[in-house]
């Protein structure tokens, strides 16, 4: 099977790969530019950890082909922080233990930072259904759902 | 000399008493006694069985001391998650 | 061991707080590495065939056409792992779980595997490798598995632990029984007896991260493997066993572990990618799909379980039985047993029987599930409890407290107990606010007590001063939810030095001495006491060198708060050491600063647990929702108390999935339905509500600090705790788990006579 050639942009930077026409966004990431902060938990879609954003849209990377990058924006957990400076969503996943085994706290991460983008201040309820399509088996959602209303404060003020 | 309490299945391997009286100082001698005077229970303890002195449960220290009136009771060995 | 772990009442400057976890950052920046981010030059990728069938005679496997494919580098069936279990029946039964070798006893479990350039490849192969398989009648259901006209999985089983010895083989594999008193007379003395049968399907730990591994065998008869495991000595002795290694010519190390709750403690995948390396002479890289996680890996026993209790007019319970049987999958467990040893380990009872009964079914073996087998048998006794409390005419938690173990309580499954935690988590459930919130219309509440063993084990720990005064501290248990954060913390506290001083990892396997896994929530019990006690030879050491230092007798110096202090008026112009300076120094003193534990930890205390919650349910459709949820539990001495309200939480809303929605659903095929999230739907964000935390802290009698085992017990209680809310909220009783809403509704329209 040929490659197909793909010019994308991920975290801001240009970049230039070979997959295969059947091969997934998250296998691309993962396999092929090291980005292994997307984690496959399903392959299905089911499960949100290997969240991504693409053209500003919440996406199971893992539904995505990597040909489908082609000239559009990819943005992975590893573009979340500024350099040593942690992302708030990241700091208060943090201080407030919001992940246990940590397996499932990318994909959160970045639907949170999708959630809050597209709405600044919301509720706890617009929150619990704005993250219901990531899974957590650990923490019954209690934490998450809190660091996130403690973020959402902390970058309202920034 | 020390009263043992062996669990219900345990029992049945032992001739279907459910109490024995054994001379033993330690975890180790209660198990080498144990199987040289029942031998049933040897593949048992051979695979691992708990032992509680006093409510509190011993899994592998055969150097534990039995004190004199201490409630020895023998339990299976359990898994976990 | 010449350490001393009873509890000394001390006060605490580290433990007890909050700080961030060690491996956090890597964690919210995607750096973390689990067991599917590593890779090795040249590295294969290794797929498992599955049978399609739950239960056949394989008369032959032809690989020949898929060893010709090109890319193709291995394959191996169940000759390339010859049983070398020694008549370990155990082992065998994990060997022969990680590939059939005679019958393939479940949908999806494994008869050959592959190892290719690439996933594409290995995927043509596995369609390549031709199986001949006569397919048997099969069983999946634990009742219909007892039955005399079963199929029967394994013909040289004969039930254990029957008075007469059995003539016929059966699928039940051992019969247990428990108790004390007489149950007869007891009955005879109860002015009230509730009886009734209940069922609970099985359900997955449902661990997000997959089973994933990289093994690299050399031609050396060396090998390395990269693992998501709950117990990586475990995993080296069970693969070094299944493939003739020497333990120590395998070095296993742990990834981070992305979630386990029992599923990761035993090998799976590890000796078939092993395997493959060994043959293909190249590293494999071996991940389970999500699909091959519910069909071959996890999950928990279904049961089905009878229990009568009676009690006098005043609520006095005077007899309990109970008669658990679970199913193990198509191998050996003692899964019912653990269930007839905790179900009634919360009352104080003078007339208790349980027994249990193990069974064989067509489905994947039973593995270790939080608190293995506890939860269902806690519902089956706490609905019953409820139940009677209710035909008394007393208030639940009132029955409960009445009834309660105490200290000096003759437990139902033996001994007597120490100073245990259940009636103050009675009372504090009893005084607290949610027990007098208002409900509305078709909204119930419901609690449940639950009890948990907790283990200790074998542990190992070393402690390394560094010479700048830090502090590397390695452990052997897989850190599952915070335990380096905890760890740590132990040893700043023993040090007298400060939390960011410290660094924890989890060593490999030659790094270390032998470690048990981290079950029954030992990980913090056990190695906290490892710890302390690296800590404290560490300390003698470091008195040591600071006696040297000042050329003064060792007597004469005593550790404080992170110092050596020389002790006595005569002394009165030394400054005090620090660890620092003495550290320093150490090149000049003796050499590298270092204390090392190698500990069996026992006396892990017993725990329980009171839940609260508030069910609505709509009786039009059955749908439920969870409006509110309490846990109050014991935890000895919570070490970083917001990890143990993480454990609480996570353990409850588990719980809550199982008890509301969560089930395998074979087809009248012996084929599993539902191997995904979508069809086996676990909690998400929007199904639950805030999960608020009581922390009891009762100190164990035989941990220095007073620490108990708190990962397990937050699971005991929810099942029972919610089926009691929905049966007050829907007006009737219900006895099968999960609740779904097509079994409330069929229940509350039975009730109506619809």
């Amino acid at each position: 099977m040929a490659g197909v050639a793909v010019s994308t942009t991920i975290n801001g930077d240009t970049i230039e790969y070979l997959c295969q026409p059947d091969e997934t966004l998250l296998d691309v990431l993962r396999d092929r530019l090291g980005l292994t902060g997307a984690k496959e938990g399903c392959g299905t879609g089911d499960c949100g950890a290997c969240s991504i954003i693409l053209d500003d849209r919440l996406v199971c990377s893992c539904l995505v082909l990597g040909a489908e990058a082609e000239g559009r924006r990819v943005e992975t957990i590893e573009g979340m922080a500024h350099g040593d400076r942690l992302h708030p969503l990241q700091q208060k996943f943090l201080e407030h233990a919001a992940l246990q085994c940590g397996i499932c706290t990318p994909g959160f991460l970045i639907a949170a930072k999708d959630l809050l983008a597209k709405n600044p201040d919301p509720t706890e309820e617009e929150i619990r259904f704005g993250l219901a399509g990531n899974l957590c088996r650990c923490t019954g959602y209690d934490k998450i759902v809190r660091a996130v209303q403690d973020a959402a404060i902390v970058m309202k003020q920034a | 000399m020390v009263e043992v309490t062996l669990w219900g299945s345990l029992g049945a391997l032992a001739g279907g008493k459910s109490k024995v009286e054994i001379e033993a100082k330690d975890i180790r001698e209660l198990f080498r006694k144990l199987a040289e005077q029942y031998p049933g229970l040897e593949p048992l303890i051979e695979k691992g069985i708990a032992v509680a002195i006093d409510g509190t449960i011993y899994r592998d220290t055969w150097s534990k001391e039995l004190p004199p009136g201490a409630e020895i009771f023998l339990l299976p060995r359990l898994a976990g998650g | 061991m010449n350490f001393d772990p009873r509890y000394s009442g001390r006060n605490f400057t580290s433990v007890g707080t909050r700080p961030l976890r060690p491996d956090g950052v890597d964690k919210v920046t995607g750096r973390a590495r689990y067991g599917a981010d590593f890779n090795m030059a040249g590295q294969l990728v290794g797929r498992v065939l599955r049978s399609p069938h739950p239960h056949a005679t394989i008369r032959k496997i032809d690989t020949s056409k898929a060893e010709k494919l090109a890319g193709v580098k291995a394959v191996i069936t169940a000759a390339d792992l010859p049983d070398l279990t020694d008549g370990d029946a155990a082992m065998y039964d994990i060997l022969d779980n990680c590939m059939a070798r005679k019958k393939a006893l479940y949908d999806g479990h494994a008869v050959a595997a592959v190892a290719a350039v690439d996933a594409r490849t290995a995927r043509q192969a596995l369609k390549l490798i031709e199986v001949d398989y006569e397919v048997l009648p099969h069983v999946v259901d634990v009742d219909e598995a007892m039955k005399h006209t079963a199929p029967l999985l394994n013909d040289a089983i004969f039930t254990e632990g029957l008075e007469e010895k059995p003539v016929k083989p059966s699928n039940v594999t051992k019969r247990t029984q428990f108790g004390h008193g007489d149950i007869h007379e007891g009955f005879g003395h109860a002015d009230f007896v509730v009886e009734r049968s209940f069922k609970t399907e099985q359900t997955h730990q449902g661990y997000i991260e997959p089973h994933a591994c990289v093994a690299n065998v050399s031609s050396d008869g060396t090998a390395d493997l990269w693992v998501c495991t709950q117990g990586h000595f475990v995993y080296r002795q069970h693969c070094a066993q299944l493939l003739g290694m020497e333990a120590s010519k395998l070095r296993v190390t742990s990834s981070e572990i992305g979630g386990g709750f029992g599923g990761k403690t035993h090998v799976w995948a590890e000796p078939v990618a092993l395997a493959l390396s060994r043959k293909a002479g190249r590293p494999v890289k071996l991940v389970m799909t999500r699909d091959e996680v519910f069909r071959a890996s996890g999950p928990t026993s279904a049961t089905s379980i009878d229990v009568r209790i009676g009690a006098r007019k005043d609520g006095t319970i005077t007899a309990a039985e109970a008669t658990l049987r679970y199913s193990c999958g198509p191998y050996a467990g003692m899964w019912a047993e653990i269930g007839a040893m905790t179900a009634f380990a919360c009352y104080r009872l003078e007339n208790v029987s349980t027994v249990g009964y193990e069974v064989l079914v067509n489905r994947p073996k039973t593995a270790a599930y939080r608190a293995p087998s506890a939860p269902m048998a806690a519902f089956a006794v706490e609905s019953a409890v409820d139940e009677l409390a209710k035909e008394i005419g007393m208030d639940p938690v009132e029955f409960r407290i009445r009834n309660a173990a105490q200290e000096g309580t003759r437990s139902s499954y033996g001994p007597v107990y120490g100073p245990i935690g259940i009636g103050p988590t009675l009372e504090a459930a009893k005084n607290h606010p949610h027990m007098k919130a208002p409900l509305g219309k078709n909204q119930g509440r419901g609690m449940a007590c639950g009890f948990w063993f907790n283990f200790g084990g074998q542990t190992c720990t070393d402690l390394n001063i560094g010479m700048d005064g830090s502090v590397s501290l390695a452990v052997g248990t897989v850190d599952v939810g915070g335990s380096r954060a905890s760890l740590s913390l132990v040893a700043a506290e023993e040090l007298g030095i400060a939390y960011e001083q410290v660094k924890a990892v989890v060593a490999d396997t030659s790094s270390l001495g032998y470690n048990d896994m981290t079950d029954g929530s030992r990980g913090t019990f056990s190695s906290s006491m490892a710890t302390i006690s690296a800590a404290r030879n560490a300390i003698k050491i470091l008195r040591e060198r600071a006696a040297q230092m000042w050329d003064i007798p060792v007597d004469d110096v005593v550790w404080e708060k992170g110092y050596a202090i020389a002790k006595g008026e005569k002394y009165g112009n030394l400054a005090a050491l620090s660890l620092r300076e003495i550290a320093a120094a150490s090149g000049k003193t003796g050499g590298p600063i270092a204390g090392h534990s190698e500990l069996v930890a026992d006396g892990a205390g017993v725990s329980f647990a009171t839940h609260i919650c508030d069910i609505e349910v709509d009786p039009e459709t059955g749908a439920t929702r969870v409006l509110r949820y309490t846990v109050v539990q014991d935890a000895g001495k919570a070490v970083h108390p917001t990890y143990v309200e993480g454990q609480y939480q996570g353990g409850a809303a588990q719980g809550i999935g199982w008890a509301l929605n969560e089930e395998y659903i074979y087809g009248k095929d012996g084929r599993l339905q539902n191997p995904g999230f979508l069809d086996y739907r676990i909690p998400v964000c929007s199904d639950l509500p805030m999960i608020d935390t009581q922390i009891l802290e009762i100190p164990n009698p035989n941990h220095p600090y007073g620490v108990r085992g708190v990962g397990e017990t937050s699971i005991v209680p929810p099942l029972a705790a919610i089926a009691n809310a929905v049966s007050n909220a829907a007006g009737v009783r219900m006895t099968h788990i999960p609740m779904s809403p097509p079994r409330i509704l069929a229940a509350i329209e039975a009730e109506r006579g619809d």
